[in-house]
């Protein structure tokens, strides 16, 4: 066994973990389980991006993925009172869908793989020496691909208040702090000092 | 030499030694940052504290230690047992796992990754599953509560540490942590929550700015390991203990330290992106007094500092956290990346003018 073994080791343990792990998503029982085998898968292909040396895609995949997405998805899984038993009896019957969407997508990454066999670093462009993950992604996305980085950010923003309008709901009879009108109010508009005669009171 | 993998098994070894060494280090200071925590905290409220186990109590979170290892693991019945056990153990290795990349002095870095920061980021983000998992398979209802509300709490605060990071990445020019703390080297005027260079009039601009930003860090380092004002998600007038009320023994001490090593690395963090990691505040006596005396003397202030607020503050109300959050820190720290960045595009980075050559 010598040190040159060691990527390729890792490569196969890290590929059948994620391949694993995403069998058990859809396999298990319990969706709170899937979530976490869905974040080991996550993980594991963090690892496949480090064994590419693409150490940024790796971090940032934990980041958003792990640390952000799946964590609202195990928050939306933990508070549905879905009956999943009868989501279940559906399998059968989405395999076909499935199949065929599985069958594309293979389809799809043999073309890209004889692609790259036939005409080597096509499509991929490679970090030249010496630029870190950081500085190669910033140089492609801030110049080449500027236009298309800032659309997308638009249509992000479109999404994100197309989401909240969605859902904000003006209901009457809900009280709220209004912080501002909180911290403007001063000594004398919220106290009133009365001087009460002795036996009169206040109100006549 | 025994070869295996390639590679010289002394390294191999060198490198377990020192890591066990880190751990116990961090360990044992810990027990005493614990005992620091309610030794304050009872001096607030004019109280003596611990003082029984060992001479001044100082032996106290080591007797507490054993006390929870000792006794019986409950684990109830309805819970889900595998994630039920896996939580803690969670919470505890990304809690470790984070401290890899904290400089405590030059060289004495466990692993000098060049995207410290975002490792950082990465890694600290799993710890919300530690809470989340273990509220959901105590299955119960309090320590349910606790976990959406820790997680909704994490999330957001995440957001703004993240943007508040970002102001310190743009006066460096790099990721790698060690490379942050060399930046702020000369004095405490270069340290970015201070920023108080007189000698280039101009750079004055980011004081207010970066020292707004040391206080937003301070905060949200606060919200987001779950400290007081923003303990919410183990408010015990709420919610008894939050999502830890199932847990007992070593489970829960597992929980506790990792949630106390949280807070000793975000007291690092801000000792490392805002109070100059280990150059000492003035030129003086550099040569006698170690580097690690002035990262350690910097963290435990910080942690002095959150054991005051804990002791001092009131509660916050859950609207009012998020609030803070997503209406206060968030649109404030994105105007100041606007102005720093606007700064380092006309002026250039402002530690540049001293070290050439550096970024």
């Amino acid at each position: 066994m010598s040190v040159e073994m060691l990527p390729g080791l890792a490569f196969y343990i890290l590929s059948a973990t994620a391949v694993g792990m995403a069998f058990m998503v859809i396999a298990s029982r319990n969706p709170v389980h899937s979530v976490v085998f869905l974040i080991g898968t996550f993980f594991a292909s963090a690892g496949l991006f480090v064994l590419l040396g693409a150490e940024f895609l790796a971090l940032l995949l934990i980041m958003v993925y792990v640390g952000a997405v799946a964590v609202l998805f195990m928050f939306v899984v933990m508070m549905l009172d879905v009956d999943f038993v009868e989501m279940k009896q559906g399998f059968l019957q989405y395999l076909p869908i499935g199949g065929v969407v599985a069958c594309i997508l293979l389809a799809e990454m043999i073309l890209l793989g004889a692609a790259s066999l036939v005409n080597p670093g096509a499509g991929v462009k490679f970090a030249e020496d010496g630029t870190s993950n950081i500085e190669a992604i910033g140089n492609v996305l801030y110049t080449e691909y500027a236009f298309f980085f800032e659309a997308v950010g638009l249509i992000l923003l479109l999404a994100m208040v197309g989401a909240i309008v969605l859902t904000l709901r003006k209901r009457d009879g809900v009280k709220t702090q209004n912080i501002s009108e909180q911290i403007a109010r001063t000594r004398e508009g919220g106290v009133e000092l009365v001087d009460i005669k002795p036996g009169e009171g206040i109100g006549s | 030499m025994i070869e295996l993998f390639g590679m010289e098994w002394p390294w191999l070894v060198w490198k377990l030694v020192q890591i066990i060494l880190f751990v116990v280090v961090l360990l044992v200071g810990l027990a005493f940052l614990l005992l620091m925590d309610r030794k304050v905290w009872a001096a607030v409220q004019l109280r003596r504290g611990p003082n029984v186990v060992g001479p001044f109590g100082l032996l106290q979170s080591f007797a507490d230690f054993l006390k929870f290892v000792f006794k019986e693991i409950i684990i109830p019945a309805g819970s889900d047992k595998i994630l039920f056990v896996l939580a803690p153990i969670i919470t505890l290795v990304t809690a470790f796992g984070v401290w890899a990349v904290i400089p405590a002095a030059p060289g004495w870095v466990m692993s000098n990754l060049n995207l410290g920061v975002l490792y950082i980021l990465a890694i600290s983000s799993l710890g919300v599953y530690g809470i989340i998992i273990g509220g959901w398979a105590s299955n119960s209802k309090y320590p349910f509560l606790g976990a959406l509300r820790s997680t909704a709490q994490m999330i957001s605060y995440e957001v703004s540490i993240g943007f508040i990071l970002i102001t310190v990445l743009l006066l460096v020019g790099s990721l790698n942590l060690t490379d942050i703390v060399n930046a702020q080297a000369g004095g405490f005027w270069n340290w970015h929550a201070f920023m108080l260079d007189f000698s280039d009039p101009k750079s004055l601009i980011l004081f207010p700015v970066m020292f707004y930003m040391f206080v937003l860090f301070f905060i949200s380092a606060l919200a987001e390991t779950n400290r007081p004002p923003f303990d919410l998600p183990e408010a015990e007038s709420e919610l008894v203990a939050g999502y830890q009320v199932e847990y007992s023994s070593t489970p829960y001490l597992l929980f506790m330290i990792g949630e106390y090593l949280n807070i000793v690395l975000m007291c690092a963090m801000l000792t490392v992106m805002f109070l100059g990691g280990w150059h000492a505040p003035l030129d003086i006596g550099g040569g006698f007094i170690p580097p690690i005396f002035w990262f350690v003397g910097k963290v435990v202030f910080m942690f002095f500092l959150f054991a005051m607020v804990k002791a001092i503050v009131p509660r916050y109300r859950y609207d009012q956290l998020m609030r803070l959050g997503w209406k206060v820190f968030l649109p404030t720290s994105l105007v100041a990346i606007v102005i720093v960045s606007t700064y380092v595009m006309m002026f250039g980075r402002p530690y540049m003018s001293m070290t050439v050559g550096v970024g």
